[in-house]
């Protein structure tokens, strides 16, 4: 075996003197979390590194409900659930109908509607929201579950469309014409050619759009406020209502908030670079 | 069919009339959804929002009012000093990630981390951390030196400065991922023709990567500004404005005006941001839609 030579010594050296400064940046904040998670009340705030009596106590309170802030966790959670998952199916629909409209049936005005959604999708999500919250109340939903889910659709829809037609724009054309001189209905065609090629983008496109919802909060803490109405998220920060917060609670239930996105994310990670990124920021 | 239609797609809809072919058809039908959703969630509630807005006493009680001032400056500060840091330390770490070496693989998985996880929990987490009493940065300050921390969210400076770290630090990750896919995309054998003539490591920089990525580094920057104008949580959640509403941002100065039921000022103060927004959004259009 050879022995390495000064310089690539030194090459590494100068690589590990980046890399471990961005791991710890990267881990403090959540490896925080994770140890009030498993700190018991007095270890979290003694400002340990590693607490004397780790335990899954806080684990046992929360799913067991028993705190005063914890006591719609199954119901929150299931809203979550609910919402992410008909935001996720209503994006799909809405903008897989339109992209296959734009750029395979050639719509007239096509074209348009998509430089007014690439619009919406420009315009800060924040801004829209206190207009929105107002026309929730015009249209008699607040405080229902479909006022989120049709606002987190609004602005999932635009991005969905434009890389779901950008993905459409490289099917070759040849595929549609063969099928009509089959003798195949448009709707064979969409069926039966564009969907199973489109497939990755839609995972790409259907993850993106359940992660939005997942992971909104301004949106769900204007437009729902009963207890038995909110998502997690709108949870945690009531939590930050009262002035003695069960921090190590909060941090366990923020936990387990965060595990099912970062599982999707990595186990569709592969869909998601290529997908969306490409689509991002064409250069 | 396709082929025939292709030339009008520049061309607004056309009036129906009854030469529409059964494909014209099915393609209105599948775009309708899309259009209804656009019409009653954007088109009525910026219509609507327009007309809240519309008195200029708004204006005058905005122009009165110092936190909105205040936000304005930070809402600079955020984007002007934020985002060109954040774009740098991107496009700095881009070219470490696309170093060949299996830890830094392992590295870049584990660097996604604060983008795939939603940023409720963690600003939380860096919200305790700061915390002057209980927090771990001021308990470690103390072990060390002895001397109290700083009360790091009671200072308008430092607490801003803190919601900018918070957001670097959720979106780094996604900014760095695209300047990687720019960097890969640069063919390898100019700078093995480089290593040849024997130059260093700023001129490859100046020479191959720099002209090839600047259009993809100017987008990118471009669109984070856009994109930070509405983030709400960074600063919300951290500060929730404070000390004294000395540290809102346009996004967060307007849902405080609506939770004061101040719903025309709420607009106003969105409208205000428009003259800058608009153009940049015209900016990206243009690019995004060759």
């Amino acid at each position: 075996m050879k022995l390495p030579s000064l310089r690539d010594v030194a090459t590494e050296a100068r690589l590990l003197l980046i890399g471990i400064p961005v791991f710890l940046w990267t881990m403090i904040p959540i490896y925080h979390m994770f140890l009030f998670a498993i700190s018991p009340k007095e270890d979290a705030f003694s400002g340990k590194l590693w607490p004397d009596h780790p335990t899954l106590h806080n684990f046992e309170i929360v799913f067991k409900q028993q705190h005063y802030f914890l006591r719609d966790f199954y119901v929150q959670f299931w809203n979550s659930t609910v919402i992410a998952a008909a935001v996720g199916a209503l994006t799909l629909f809405i903008a897989t109908a339109a992209a296959f409209s734009i750029s395979r049936l050639k719509v007239p005005g096509g074209r348009v509607v998509l430089n007014l959604a690439l619009f919406t999708y420009f315009i800060p999500a924040a801004f829209l929201a206190v207009p929105m919250y107002r026309t929730m109340g015009n249209y008699g939903l607040l405080n229902n579950r479909w006022a989120l889910i049709l606002a987190m659709v609004t602005i999932a829809s635009p991005y969905a469309i434009w890389v779901l037609k950008q993905a459409s724009d490289k099917l070759p054309v040849e595929l549609d014409e063969a099928a009509v001189m089959d003798g195949a209905t448009t709707l064979q065609i969409f069926r039966l050619v564009y969907l199973p090629l489109m497939m990755p983008s839609l995972v790409a496109i259907g993850t993106y759009a359940v992660l939005l919802a997942w992971n909104e909060y301004l949106y769900a803490f204007l437009l729902l406020s009963n207890d038995q109405d909110i998502t997690l998220p709108v949870a945690l920060g009531n939590f930050l209502a009262a002035d003695d917060s069960p921090w190590e609670l909060l941090m366990t239930t923020g936990f387990i908030y965060a595990l099912p996105p970062a599982a999707v994310y990595y186990a569709f990670r592969r869909y998601m670079v290529g997908g969306l990124t490409a689509g991002a920021v064409k250069s | 069919m396709a082929i025939t239609l292709s030339g009008d797609q520049a061309i607004p809809a056309p009036p129906l009339t009854s030469r529409l072919t059964t494909a014209q058809v099915w393609g209105i039908v599948l775009l309708t959804p899309y259009l209804l959703v656009f019409l009653a969630f954007v088109v009525y509630p910026v219509c609507y929002g327009l007309w809240l807005a519309r008195a200029p006493s708004n204006y005058v009680a905005l122009w009165n009012d110092p936190i909105f001032g205040r936000a304005a400056v930070n809402t600079l500060i955020f984007l002007v000093i934020g985002i060109n840091i954040k774009m740098l330390i991107a496009l700095f770490l881009s070219g470490f990630f696309a170093q060949q070496r299996t830890w830094i693989k392992w590295l870049s998985v584990i660097f996604i981390l604060p983008w795939a996880v939603p940023s409720i929990p963690t600003i939380l987490s860096v919200r305790f951390m700061l915390n002057p009493e209980w927090g771990m940065i001021n308990h470690y300050i103390f072990a060390f030196t002895g001397d109290d921390g700083p009360n790091w969210l009671n200072d308008p400076t430092v607490a801003l400065t803190m919601a900018i770290g918070v957001h670097i630090w959720k979106s780094l990750p996604f900014w760095t991922m695209i300047l990687i896919t720019g960097r890969l995309a640069i063919a390898q054998d100019l700078f093995e023709a480089a290593e040849v003539d024997g130059a260093n490591w700023w001129q490859k920089f100046r020479f191959i990567t720099w002209p090839s990525m600047q259009t993809l580094y100017v987008t990118c920057t471009l669109l984070s500004m856009i994109w930070t104008l509405g983030d709400f949580n960074s600063v919300y959640l951290l500060t929730g404005g404070g000390p004294a509403d000395l540290t809102h941002v346009l996004s967060t100065l307007g849902i405080r005006y609506l939770r004061l039921d101040q719903l025309s000022l709420a607009m106003a103060s969105i409208v205000c941001a428009m003259p800058f927004v608009l153009p940049l959004v015209y900016f990206m259009m243009k690019r995004l839609s060759r």
